[in-house]
């Protein structure tokens, strides 16, 4: 026979401290045997990035943070797409796959509901998750597969030289838009909120901290969760996030107070300039009449009615809301954070529920007993 | 070949009892028939699929040898009464071994005008013609085009037929029943099916126990149904009209010594999917969208989770596949179903996975083309797409089953070729194979091959400075494959993708002569795929002309071929099971003969590929009209190409 598998037998060998459990989503990924460092994330290949792309950050995130989840690395796979951050598992020293356009969702789907045992994550762009293969994304957010998808949105084709994304604003002049784009862009915030995702957190390639911050909570989350990075294409694209940005300059740093919105769960939705209770002195609130969100200045119309931020809420619609309060075009008023974090049934869970029910039901498959059917004869030589 | 061949029994042994029925057929005639051609015929909602499906299991279980021919359209319930809504069951039963569902009908059972009209071009002067006389009606008549009826106009002169008012003797019947007319005349079907087993000696108690089963929750419907099944039995012992009931023996020479069952060629190929995912010890994950005529294996395969089968149903063609793809990564046997028009979907990922060299199983059930063609009618024009339809030389093994049963085999050597040279196999069935069906000897599971196989467990390779490494593209010397190091597999850690590799590192190589390199070493991975000799039925090593063919084309050559041997003519015959490679004899067989024939229900395909790659001036033989080839019609064909020299 030949050696067996790690992992397929579908359950987590009893390793390392049983202490560290690790979050509940992973609860059958193996743990690591000893400490583990950065370093051991690191593959043995060139990182071949344009120099100052955002993408080297990402990677440095998530390598520095794949220590914290304390998973075998065996167990890990980044599956990717094609496109600029597609060659992000080349750069990872766990298992991975580098597939075609559009596809990692899909293929990541059938590792990770074939073996629970696995911590499986997506890395995809604007391109590849919402132009080429936006069936396979909005499909796996609406299964709820036990899935990490970071996607790098840098609202622009880096790859291909240039061409306007799904993601870039309208009007966009790039070589294949040469008097400016036609389309109007997805917010992919709102798109997966829409598409039933049951986690969804935006954040910024530069702000490692809350990278760190928003990859931990998704790490934590049983199911689909998506992560869209703001990336910055400083070849095609550069800039584009810019606003949002606070590390240029103190008149930056001004800037970047009023556009972002920093949300975190149980916290009220406050941004800007301080007031004088230190948090920011604008706010959301819901107007009574029309029931949509808007921004106030709590200097003026007080704290009281400030939104406090509930991931948890059974309904996307305030999630949709916040999502909505951007500036398709400049940015401003851009939600960061955790917009969505609920719990529903994962898919690769009751799928090897359903088998585990077929053995109780109608016992181990018999091979024989199948192929023989109801119906038989016998012929007697 | 086409009229029933009789003679009479029943006079000299007088009344006999009809096999297993328990029922006594009067003194009505008995005649003894060698084989015999039955075509149900009628609207899509009449149930002529189930009608066959139960005659065809008497018939199984009866012993005779069998073949089916279901033949429906693409639409659920196409209009009523027209000549497109016609659906049909032919089904070949003998007391000796058969290969084809039958030319022509002996017996045409015609629900209504448009089934009689769809149908009897088919049926030759003789036969016999069962007609439902309650739909003849003037405007049902009309709506096919009959000026006047068929019935009374004498266009069915030289034809036995049998007029019966079916819907009203199936209403009477029932009328103890809480049913209104409608609902009563919906088990007409039943009702004839009863009539046919009767004339011909079928067995009933499988039929009355299938009919409670189907209907457990309505159990006043089974008992309608079993009265009706019930009433067309009675009807024929006892109507003048039917003088005579028929025998066909059990087939019981035809038959090596065996447990058999009846099976078709989408059920056999499900099982054999199940069979090779327990022969090769791997799960068995099935990535699929639905697609006519191969979503049966997907409802087959859902059933069957205590085997540890994962089925799922992706958003797409493309997500079907690529959720395979990924299972493949994880360790699983990994499937993907579909047809044609969801293999030109899925080219790109498959040419990923020739590039990933995993092992993937893509089972297409052809269907008639191009885009979405003849959905419910068999085809053959997928062998190019199969063996060339993706970017790049992506070469990918093709195994072809012949037979319904033949599915289950076929299915246990994609998954030996997948497994053993990591690759995408192709394995292609159509629609005829699919839906078919015939009797199988069912295997005794020790009998199946081991298909297990070994997963890397540590480095394969040592560097110059003694350190031991990984490399996921150092190959086995003798088949080309690479290890297949799952995920959760300690220090195996490695990435793949569909960018050209370096030769063993598996690293991204732009390497001109590491490209040229890998693209031979792929091709000459899929050239060495050991695949069995062609054997060549030639019995007298006197014919001077070969006939050749692959996949469902088998029982209708091999009929064709048995009737020019019967009077007297020379022919040879080979059949490829396996596409991609070619077996290695191939060449050195066809040059033996001064002439080779190739049908094909394409244009040309295999034809195409014969001729390119062995300079064999192979003459194709084809027809694309959604249905298989006829026995005679190839026989004739055969006969002029041989007498011509």
């Amino acid at each position: 026979m030949a050696e067996t598998s790690p992992g397929l037998a579908q359950e987590a060998p009893p390793n390392g401290d049983a202490a560290a459990k690790g979050p509940e989503a992973l609860s059958l990924v193996p743990r690591a045997v000893g400490k583990q460092t950065m370093k051991d994330f690191k593959s043995d290949q060139e990182v071949r990035w344009c120099p100052g792309c955002g993408d080297y950050a990402v990677l440095a995130a998530v390598q520095g943070f794949m220590p914290e989840l304390g998973l075998a690395k065996e167990n890990i796979v980044f599956v990717s797409g094609i496109g600029c951050s597609s060659r992000f598992p080349y750069y990872m020293n766990t298992y991975g796959m580098h597939s075609i356009h559009g596809r990692a969702p899909a293929i990541a789907t059938g590792l990770a509901s074939a073996r629970q045992d696995l911590s499986v994550w997506v890395v995809t762009g604007d391109g590849d998750a919402l132009s080429i293969g936006g069936n396979h994304l909005i499909h796996a957010l609406r299964r709820n597969v036990n899935l990490k998808i970071l996607l790098f949105n840098n609202r622009i084709y880096g790859l291909t030289k240039g061409q306007y994304s799904p993601t870039s604003e309208a009007g966009k002049i790039t070589k294949s838009t040469p008097m400016g784009s036609l389309d109007a862009p997805f917010n992919p915030v709102s798109l997966a909120l829409g598409a039933e995702a049951s986690f969804v957190a935006r954040t910024v390639d530069s702000d490692r901290k809350h990278l760190t911050s928003v990859l931990r909570a998704a790490a934590d989350h049983p199911g689909t969760a998506l992560v869209e990075i703001y990336q910055n294409c400083n070849i095609f694209n550069d800039g584009a996030f810019e606003v949002l940005k606070s590390a240029s300059s103190p008149q930056a740093e001004d800037k970047a107070q009023e556009a972002v919105i920093r949300l975190e769960h149980g916290e009220p939705i406050r941004f800007g300039a301080p007031a004088e209770d230190g948090l920011g002195s604008q706010g959301v609130v819901r107007d009574p009449a029309s029931g949509e969100l808007r921004i106030v200045d709590v200097r003026e119309e007080g704290t009281a009615s400030v939104l406090v931020h509930d991931a948890s809420a059974d309904s996307p619609g305030t999630a949709f809301a916040l999502s909505r309060l951007a500036d398709a075009d400049t940015l401003f008023h851009t939600p960061i954070g955790v917009l969505r974090d609920v719990r529903r049934p994962v898919y690769e869970k009751e799928m090897a529920e359903q088998l585990e029910r077929a053995v109780e039901q109608g016992g181990k498959g018999d091979l024989s007993a199948l192929l023989h059917g109801s119906d038989t004869w016998t012929v007697v030589g | 070949m086409t009229s029933q061949v009789s003679s009479p029994v029943g006079q000299q042994s007088g009344p006999e009892k009809g096999q297993d029925s328990g029922r006594d057929t009067g003194s009505k005639e008995i005649r003894r028939l060698d084989r015999v051609i039955i075509r149900f015929a009628g609207d899509s909602g009449d149930g002529m699929q189930l009608t066959g499906d139960r005659f065809t299991s008497e018939t199984a279980s009866f012993g005779n040898d069998l073949s089916t021919l279901p033949n429906f359209p693409a639409e659920i319930r196409a209009p009523a009464g027209t000549l497109p809504g016609v659906s049909s069951f032919q089904l070949h039963f003998a007391d000796h071994d058969i290969l084809t569902p039958g030319d022509a009908p002996n017996v045409l059972v015609a629900m209504n005008p448009a089934a009689l009209k769809a149908n009897i071009a088919d049926v030759p002067r003789g036969a016999e013609i069962i007609v439902n006389t309650d739909e003849f009606t003037k405007r049902a008549m009309a709506k096919v085009g009959y000026d006047s009826n068929p019935l009374e106009d004498g266009s069915l002169d030289g034809y036995s037929v049998h007029q019966v008012p079916l819907t009203t003797l199936t209403v009477e019947a029932l009328k103890e029943y809480d049913l209104g007319r409608k609902e009563a005349g919906r088990s007409k079907n039943m009702f004839a099916l009863g009539l046919l087993s009767w004339m011909y000696h079928r067995p009933t108690e499988q039929t009355e126990a299938f009919l409670r089963r189907k209907f457990a929750k309505k159990p006043a419907v089974a008992e309608a149904n079993v009265s009706a099944f019930r009433a067309g039995w009675n009807f024929g012992e006892t109507t003048e009209d039917f003088a005579v009931s028929y025998e066909v023996a059990p087939a019981s020479a035809a038959f090596p010594p065996g447990t058999y069952r009846n099976i078709s060629g989408n059920l056999a190929l499900s099982y054999g999917l199940v069979a090779a995912s327990q022969q090769a010890d791997l799960p068995l994950f099935l990535g699929s969208y639905p697609i006519t005529p191969a979503s049966d294996v997907l409802h087959e395969l859902s059933k069957h989770k205590n085997f540890g089968v994962r089925t799922f149903q992706a958003e797409d063609e493309i997500a079907g596949i690529g959720a395979a793809l990924g299972a493949a990564f994880g360790g699983s046997l990994a499937v993907t179903t579909t047809s044609g028009p969801g293999v030109a979907l899925k080219s790109e990922t498959i040419g990923l996975a020739v590039s990933l060299e995993l092992p993937l199983l893509i089972i297409d059930i052809q269907r008639g083309g191009p885009s979405t063609g003849l959905p419910t009618k068999t085809e053959q024009a997928d062998l190019l797409q199969a063996m060339f339809g993706r970017n790049g030389e992506a070469p990918v093994p093709i195994v072809a089953p012949s037979t319904p049963a033949d599915c289950f085999t076929a299915a246990l050597d994609a998954a030996r070729i997948a497994l053993t040279y990591r690759t995408p196999v192709f394995l292609l069935s159509d629609g005829y194979l699919a839906n078919g069906s015939e009797p199988w000897r069912v295997p005794d599971v020790n009998e199946l091959p081991d298909l297990r196989t070994q997963f890397a467990t540590g480095p394969n390779h040592e560097l110059d400075d003694g350190t031991e490494v990984f490399w996921p593209y150092k190959r086995d010397p003798h088949t080309l494959a690479r290890p297949w190091a799952v995920p959760g597999t300690p220090g195996l850690e490695h990435r793949i993708g569909g960018i050209e590799k370096q030769d063993g590192t598996g690293n991204i190589s732009y390497d001109p002569a590491n490209h040229e390199f890998m693209v031979r070493t792929r091709q000459a991975k899929v050239d060495g795929v050991d695949v069995p000799e062609l054997e060549v039925d030639d019995l007298t090593g006197e014919a001077r002309l070969l006939v050749l063919g692959w996949g469902s084309t088998y029982g209708p050559i091999t009929a064709a071929v048995r009737r020019i041997r019967n009077s007297g003519g020379e022919i040879a015959q080979a059949h490829l099971r396996n596409l991609n490679p070619f077996p290695r004899n191939l060449g050195e067989v066809l040059r033996r003969y001064d002439k080779v024939v190739v049908p094909e229900m394409n244009l040309g395909q295999l034809s195409t590929l014969i001729r390119a790659k062995y300079l064999v001036d192979a003459q194709p033989y084809t027809q694309v009209n959604g249905m298989p080839f006829k026995a005679e019609q190839l026989a004739t064909a055969l006969k002029e190409a041989i007498a011509n020299g």
